[in-house]
């Protein structure tokens, strides 16, 4: 991962970045009571006295959150606390019932991990706020704005994920995103989904001197609910801090939103805004301190995750270490290509080269998905592997195989029946050698012409043998075979 | 000790609007309080663990299994205003 | 009518067992006489002829129980003393009334409070001070001052309250009854309008050693909705025992000297030898750091109350006072709900928690309390009992310490420091000072409950309360 940095006078600039990132979890129920939890009901229809926060009311820890935690904390290789507690985070806000949120301050479930080259410094759990909504036109205060609560979301469980400042360009922050990603919604504790909101990722950026030890003032950036939006939004604050020291001054600490349509940043606190949290441990909850048992079902919950999986494919598989990655770090990528291959094995004419399998699968397949996912394609993973058998096989030539692709793409099917139907098989060996004979007879004036230098009369013959086979034959193994033919 | 600025700078993270009266008073009386709080300053408390929890229990989990919630009407019935079947406040000054 | 009136918990539970008393008829009883009441010890009643269930073969028997208003009361207004929460009615009820209701408690009425159960005198309260029966010009002492002055009054036969420096025992000191702060955690705290959330507990206001007894027997258990609470290791037997043989009781100079009004001093010296009288061993013992539980007590409490008073906000219950934008609701709101009292604690407690005093003052008053806990425990390996008065002086006149805050937090010097360390305590009747009644407490280490039972009924007999001019009389 290239890093980025930039020249301003003597110095060269480089970006340091950390992440935070909030996952809302999986789980049946809250974090701290037994409502469900809600997928875009009807307002406050998910809500119980505790997650109202009416007077009188405790919190009692989900377990599976817990459970989940722990699940994360393995996955990302932390050091899980032997003894950890909640913490209250004091603020006033609509959205948050009791005037506190329970979550962890300087004892969390898990510290010290590492997933890709990136360091995770915590992980902890938390509760969700509640929805704040603009009110509109039915409730206006006074005729002052107005905002209306719904409550279903406040409780969720969260885990929230903080990086060490490892990340040096913005590019390697969305690709390391979209691998957290993969690794989280491999585990089956989040759905891991940005847009619907169970994945959130905000940005602390700031910039130094290469070579400089000391971080420079960091400002965080919220909310980003894409990849490219968070690295777009990365590039155009990076950008923002240099003008500033360019111009001699200084970078402030503060809060900012990317308007990814328009590209502007703007604050959404001002700096006396700065909150006193005045975390306090939580007096109505006790500790969690994971035994052996609890630890071991969390280790035994995890499936396969991507890191491990790339290198099992570059081990079994020798494929690239990129390609590796591409289809390990997209997990229903890496199903699909696994399942080809699997179906692959005793397609007809020999099992299909893994690496061959992969290339079809990175490049023509992702490219006729658009946003469907790979389970949706209608090229069944079979399919893809018998058509990219034939084309190793010589049965078809690759045009053809695309075009096959393509036909499968659409509307499904099975590639050797379409390409019977087409009538793409390609010529035996022999025939074509047969039809290449005939093209050089009927044509000496073009031999005669590429023998004394001219190249591009090779074309002529080729254009004859491509008439002759209706466009099947495979493009360069006719060049070949009419070289071989000439004896050029 | 606590003065004036002090005072208006708690009241306000707390959310309280104290007048004139109450600041004048408030600020009298709670370095009187803190005065004799103060006194644990006489106590040599290195290595002394603060206690955190009472009682030395742990690891209180709650099975995940869900339970009927409230139904609307009775989520709100307290609220002293409502609209859009939520509750109604001013709106926030920026953004969270 | 009077036998009525001079039936304990028990044994009106008893008779209604056997066919003797109708639980109806005692409870409209008990109904007239606290709705005829002067001393404000009532903030709510059912209507005339509005009676609960009466579950007579339960052990309880349908005897009218006086509930804090602290305790959420599905349906009932709950206003823990504060106009925050004036009209509150909440959709659930406490665990801990709906065990005694389980048991057969019926409730009677909820009881007035200091705000927030944040007082020593009940004159904190958003709806007018308790008086005490003894003498209308005095308080009851707080903050569970509705629910004592009801019981010595004879307007209920028993009460719950809560206590969380000394809000069950002082009052009780005050009002010549008996009240029991139990050991942390074994009552639910799930449904008691939190006020210190490591403090609270609730606890039994009664006539004599055997309701509360019989009472905590019923209101304790581990609930799945109080991450904090236990089972009890024991059952909880009624008392029975008349001497005190063999028995140890401590004695710690800081909790017995300088401080005490010498009228309490006499009757607790008198109790001393009363103990010896009985058989039991008095023990010089020495708790050092309990004169620090002041200090430490007014910093927790009042930092724990801060977090938990935040939700009172108006968006979701409780009035509000609209001032133009959300931050201006807040503050107007919480102004015009909160009596004087209640801001002063939050405005400690937020402090305590605030960016650059936390270790001084929440961090350290967390360590005095450590330093509290251990004392105890190095106490009870040489006694079984810690023997002390309840309240430093007899019940004090209206508006007497009310513009020294301080003084009237110096009230709670004897009590504060077994909450901060999670042990229970009784205070049992002593005798007079000044026609004022005198309390006694006995503490105990944590689930002690039944040996503190039993030496208080062994005291409570020999003392013999029975004062001629007792309120319940009147």
């Amino acid at each position: 991962m290239a890093a980025m940095t930039q020249q301003f006078g003597e110095h060269e600039y480089e970006p340091v970045i950390g992440l935070e990132i909030h996952v809302q979890l999986a789980t049946k129920t809250k974090m701290f009571c037994g409502c469900a939890l809600s997928f875009g009901e009807a307002p406050n229809t998910h809500t119980c006295p505790i997650c109202l926060g009416h007077p009188g009311t405790l919190p009692v820890v989900n377990a599976e959150a817990v459970h989940f935690a722990l699940m994360v904390a393995e996955a990302l290789g932390c050091e899980v606390a032997p003894r950890s507690i909640f913490h209250r985070k004091n603020y006033f806000y609509p959205d948050l019932p009791k005037g506190y949120q329970i979550s962890q301050y300087d004892i969390p479930i898990a510290r010290n991990g590492r997933l890709g080259d990136v360091r995770i410094h915590r992980a902890h759990l938390e509760e969700d706020a509640a929805k704040l909504v603009h009110a509109g036109s039915s409730g206006r205060i006074h005729g002052a704005e107005a905002s209306v609560v719904d409550f279903n979301r406040g409780g969720t469980p969260l885990i929230e994920i903080v990086t060490e400042p490892d990340i040096r360009s913005p590019q390697q922050a969305a690709d390391w995103a979209r691998l957290l990603r993969a690794t989280l919604k491999a585990t089956g504790v989040s759905d891991v989904n940005m847009e619907e909101g169970s994945l959130r990722v905000d940005g602390n950026i700031s910039i130094r001197p290469v070579g400089q030890a000391e971080f420079g003032t960091k400002t965080e950036l919220k909310n980003m609910n894409s990849f490219r939006f968070l690295e777009r939004g990365l590039d155009a604050e990076i950008a923002r801090q240099l003008e500033i020291v360019k111009g001699g001054g200084q970078v402030e600490q503060e809060t900012l939103h990317f308007d990814p349509t328009t590209g502007a940043l703007s604050s959404l606190r001002s700096k006396e805004e700065a909150h006193d949290y005045r975390y306090f441990p939580e007096p109505d909850l006790v500790p969690v301190a994971p035994t052996e048992e609890m630890l071991q079902r969390a280790k035994d919950a995890l499936p396969e995750l991507p890191t491990a999986r790339a290198e099992r494919f570059e081990r079994d598989h020798s494929l690239p270490p990129d390609q590796a990655r591409l289809l390990a770090f997209r997990g229903e990528l890496g199903d699909y290509f696994e399942e080809a291959l699997r179906t692959g094995g005793d397609g007809g004419d020999g099992a299909v080269e893994p690496t061959t399998l992969a290339n079809w699968v990175t490049s023509e397949l992702v490219a006729r998905l658009g946003d469907a996912e790979p389970q949706d394609s209608k090229v069944e993973p079979a399919a893809l592997a018998q058509l990219v058998g034939m084309v190793a096989g010589r049965q078809i030539s690759r045009d053809a195989g695309k075009e096959v692709l393509d036909e499968l793409a659409q509307s499904g099917g099975d590639p050797v029946a379409i390409v019977e139907e087409r009538g793409l098989a390609m010529q035996g060996a022999d025939e074509l050698s047969g039809i290449v004979d005939r093209a050089l007879e009927a044509n000496p004036k073009a031999i005669e012409q590429f023998k004394a230098g001219k190249g591009k009369a090779i074309g002529a013959i080729v254009g004859f043998v491509m008439r002759e086979t209706k466009g099947r034959a495979d493009g360069g193994e006719v060049n070949r075979l009419i070289r071989e033919k000439i004896g050029s | 000790m606590i003065d004036r600025d002090q005072v208006l700078h708690v009241a306000k993270l707390a959310r309280l609007r104290l007048s004139d009266e109450e600041v004048e008073r408030m600020s009298g009386e709670l370095s009187t309080i803190l005065d004799h709080i103060e006194t644990i300053g006489e106590l040599d408390l290195t290595d002394v663990p603060p206690t955190s929890h009472v009682i030395e229990v742990e690891n209180v989990l709650r099975p995940d299994e869900p339970r009927p919630s409230l139904p609307r009407e009775k989520a709100l019935e307290q609220a002293p205003a409502t609209a859009d079947d939520g509750f109604l406040v001013p709106s926030p000054a920026a953004h969270a | 009518m009077s036998e009525l009136l001079d039936l304990t918990g028990a044994q009106a539970a008893e008779k209604i067992g056997t066919g003797e008393v109708d639980p109806a008829e005692l409870f409209d009883f008990y109904r007239e006489r606290a709705a005829a009441e002067e001393l404000n010890a009532f903030l709510w009643l059912p209507e005339d002829g509005d009676r609960p269930e009466f579950k007579t073969d339960a052990p309880l028997a349908g005897v009218p129980l006086a509930i804090k208003d602290l305790f959420c009361t599905e349906g009932v207004p709950s206003t823990s003393g504060s106009r925050i929460l004036e009209g509150y009615r909440p959709p659930y009820t406490a665990t801990a009334v709906r065990n005694l209701q389980d048991a057969g408690a019926a409730m009677l009425g909820k009881t007035n409070m200091d705000e927030f159960a944040m007082g020593s005198s009940n004159e904190n309260s958003g709806y007018g001070p308790v008086l005490n029966p003894w003498n209308h010009d005095y308080v009851p002492g707080g903050s569970s001052g509705g629910s004592a002055a009801a019981v010595a009054a004879g307007l209920a036969p028993w009460a719950i309250g809560t206590d969380t420096g000394g809000s069950i025992r002082q009052p009780a000191a005050l009002c010549g009854i008996v009240g029991l702060k139990p050991t942390y955690g074994s009552v639910s705290r799930y449904g008691m309008i939190a006020f210190a959330s490591s403090l609270d507990q609730c606890g039994p206001l009664t006539r004599d050693v055997t309701d509360a007894a019989l009472l905590y027997r019923h209101m304790l258990g581990h609930d799945p909705c109080d991450s904090t609470s236990l089972q009890h290791p024991e059952e909880i037997s009624l008392p029975t025992a008349e001497r005190l043989d063999g028995k140890r009781f401590g004695v710690p100079p800081e909790l017995t000297g300088d401080g005490v009004e010498p009228g309490v001093k006499q009757v607790f010296d008198q109790t001393l030898e009363l103990i010896e009288e009985l058989g039991g061993e008095l023990v010089d013992i020495t708790l050092p750091h309990s004169t620090y539980g002041i200090s430490a007590y007014y910093v927790i409490a009042p930092a724990e109350a801060s977090a938990n008073l935040a939700r009172y906000d108006g968006v979701r219950f409780g009035p509000r006072t609209e001032a133009g934008g959300l931050t201006a609701q807040y503050e107007q709101t919480r102004h015009d709900g909160f009596g004087a009292e209640v801001k002063r604690r939050i405005m400690l407690g937020t402090y305590a928690l605030s960016s650059g005093y936390y270790d001084a003052y929440y961090g350290n008053a967390q360590r005095v309390r450590t330093k509290i806990a251990e004392d105890f425990t190095n106490a009870f390996e040489q006694v079984d009992l810690i023997v002390t008065p309840t309240s430093p002086t007899v019940a004090f006149k209206l508006g007497e310490k009310t513009d020294d805050p301080l003084a009237m937090y110096l009230n709670d010097a004897l009590t504060v420091p077994m909450p901060l360390a999670g042990i229970p305590a009784i205070s049992i009747p002593g005798g007079l000072s000044d026609d004022l009644p005198v309390g006694i407490q006995l503490a105990g280490p944590a689930f002690s409950e039944n040996r503190i039972f039993e030496a208080a009924y062994a005291l409570e007999r020999a003392i013999g309360w029975d004062p001629p001019e007792a309120p319940w009389r009147r």
